[in-house]
């Protein structure tokens, strides 16, 4: 891949207060396209806030969010969404009793005609369920029952077939909060899988975790904030993983 | 049944490896059967009744089960629909009430027919509007209390509006015909059940309002994430569970040629027994049309059997009830299969 000359996601001098609480203090960063961006930090530091902010939930108080180098405004998850930005919540939101595919385009529904009101046109499902398919397909997710309703199947399944909605509409930046914090061993491995193939697909792909083998084994560039502030932008591996570790807790290494 | 695969990704192109574990399977043929049962419990009652009970089998008795089955099926439908959001509906049954009335003096007013009809569907959505309002907008914790209102309300209004404060006699020939017509040997009022029946499902799923409404039902919060209108979503449930109460109001109307204040007494009751007995689960999220469906037509063939066998109405009300236990305790078995079928697919696949 050639060199990115800009980032797909700067966010400059961002500052964020609830009451008395500065949950962001001058917090800047960047995310380049096909690399896996970790945010560490501990609890309480500001990683939900930042992604909060990022994924419309919420609004800076101060500062800006350039999308490819323009400035943009994100007033709600609605709008963050058609900036291209997909979030990945811990908590999943996913549709339990929806299939695979209904759950990819809840709320944005394949249907037509277009000169009805929306929810009186009539479900495109033959594109939805090939959508669905190609990108369950693309991202070698493995489901022996594609069609059945998301209950049924298991939190690591259930966790890729949110990463995989992610895809379908992420045009410029994939944000995964703790994907991997529900799983076992092995459907966490299958989740990692996941992410190194968006970042192979030139995806920007912001990781929140908690898990430091997962940030050595995978993260490209990790950024640690600690009680708001942005303490370290460094590259991980495992000779710098005890300066990670000192930066989260503040410790001096 | 209660776990519909109607849009899934079947004929894809994925890897539909089938080495699942033995238990998977089980699990699965466990939870289809399951889904099944109302459906199944239906067919082995009405060949067991018809078996013992000669009576029971002729059509003209098939087409009263149905007739008297209508009313119930219409309004179960919208109920199903409320109750798929994770609410309720009490107030179903005054709502019919105060809808014949109106249309009574709709009849009065006019003489026309299709006033009356208007007047009947009119009232009943507006009730449903004004559920779905206060529910949404009042920020209210659950709709049982805002249905329990409209329940007291509707009563007292048809009550107070009925001259006499009692039955009107006499409905517009086109309307009592749904009572004395039949078509293919089929009474005219069971139609309009298969008419409203089409109309929903076409709503249901093949339009985005219907995947809306199971989405909300299936997870609320996530549904307001994902940009769906939850607050315009419930409104319009509980509209069309209104409307449903307006359109068995015509049907009953037209069945005893009168309007009448103390039409659909408990009948809030047996719309939610039948979307339980049917198969839904009462927790929402899960559940459809059939389900109403084969509930309402369950508690017709229940009622009529033990009608047949000159068996006292409080004891149909104790088989009724029994079989609601095990509907639900059908429903809590399901979720137990469910958690084991994850379970499963966590070991074996991932």
């Amino acid at each position: 891949m050639t060199e990115p000359s800009q980032p797909v996601l700067s966010i400059r001098h961002a500052h964020k207060r609830f009451g008395a609480i500065h949950a962001l203090q001058d917090v800047s960063l960047d995310a380049w396209p096909g690399e896996v961006l970790a945010l560490l930090g501990d609890n309480g530091a500001g990683k939900s806030t930042l992604v909060k902010c990022i994924s419309g939930l919420h609004a800076l108080d101060e500062g800006e969010i350039h999308l490819h180098g323009r400035p943009v405004t994100l007033a709600s998850p609605t709008a963050a969404r058609a900036a291209g930005i997909e979030t990945v919540y811990q908590d999943l939101a996913l549709f339990d009793n929806l299939s695979p595919a209904q759950n990819f385009y809840a709320g944005r529904e394949l249907s037509y005609p277009a000169w009805l009101p929306r929810p009186l046109r009539f479900l495109d499902k033959a594109a939805m369920r090939k959508t669905a398919a190609e990108v369950i397909d693309r991202l070698q997710v493995r489901l022996p029952h594609p069609d059945a309703p998301v209950a049924m199947m298991s939190g690591g399944q259930r966790q890729a077939i949110a990463v995989a909605r992610a895809t379908v509409f992420a045009r410029n930046i994939v944000l995964l909060d703790e994907p991997t914090a529900a799983l076992g061993l092995r459907e966490a491995r299958k989740v990692l899988e996941l992410i190194a193939r968006l970042r192979a697909e030139g995806n920007a792909v912001i990781l929140i975790t908690h898990n430091m083998d997962h940030v050595t084994e995978l993260a490209d560039r990790a950024v640690v904030l600690r009680q708001g502030r942005k303490v370290g932008d460094l590259k991980p591996d495992q000779s710098s993983r005890q300066d990670l570790v000192s930066l989260i807790v503040g410790g001096e290494a | 049944m209660a776990r519909q695969t109607e849009n899934g990704l079947g004929t894809t192109n994925l890897a539909q490896s089938a080495q699942g574990p033995k238990g998977d399977a089980t699990t699965r043929l466990a939870l289809r059967l399951l889904s099944a049962g109302p459906l199944l419990i239906l067919v082995l009652l009405v060949l067991g009744i018809a078996a013992v009970t000669p009576a029971f089998a002729k059509p003209i008795n098939l087409g009263n089960i149905l007739a008297q089955t209508s009313v119930i099926a219409i309004v179960a439908m919208g109920q199903q629909l409320v109750i798929l959001t994770r609410g309720i509906d009490l107030s179903v049954g005054s709502n019919l009430a105060l809808c014949t009335v109106v249309g009574g003096l709709a009849y009065q007013a006019t003489g026309g027919t299709l006033p009356v009809v208007l007047a009947m569907l009119a009232t009943g959505a507006l009730v449903g509007a004004v559920n779905g309002l206060v529910y949404v907008h009042g920020r209210l914790p659950h709709p049982f209390i805002i249905t329990l209102a409209t329940l007291s309300i509707c009563r007292g209004l048809a009550l107070a509006l009925a001259p006499g404060h009692t039955t009107m006699r006499g409905m517009p020939d086109p309307i009592a015909a749904l009572g004395s017509q039949t078509v293919l040997g089929l009474p005219l009022g069971v139609l309009v059940v298969v008419l409203v029946a089409g109309l929903l499902l076409v709503m249901t799923r093949m339009m985005v309002v219907g995947r809306w409404i199971t989405a909300v039902g299936g997870n609320p919060q996530a549904a307001l994430g994902m940009g769906i209108p939850v607050k315009g979503v419930l409104v319009a449930v509980y509209v069309i569970s209104g409307l449903c109460a307006g359109i068995g109001a015509v049907v009953l109307a037209g069945r005893t040629d009168a309007a009448s204040p103390v039409y659909g007494q408990l009948l809030e009751l047996d719309t939610i027994a039948a979307v339980i007995i049917g198969g839904a689960s009462f927790l929402g999220g899960r559940g459809h049309l059939g389900h109403a469906l084969i509930g309402a037509v369950l508690i017709g063939v229940i009622r009529n059997a033990l009608n047949l066998h000159n068996v006292e109405v409080f004891y149909q009300m104790v088989a009724i009830g029994l079989i609601i236990v095990l509907a639900v305790e059908a429903d809590v078995l399901r979720s137990h299969l469910e958690a084991r079928a994850r379970v499963q697919q966590a070991r074996g696949t991932a």
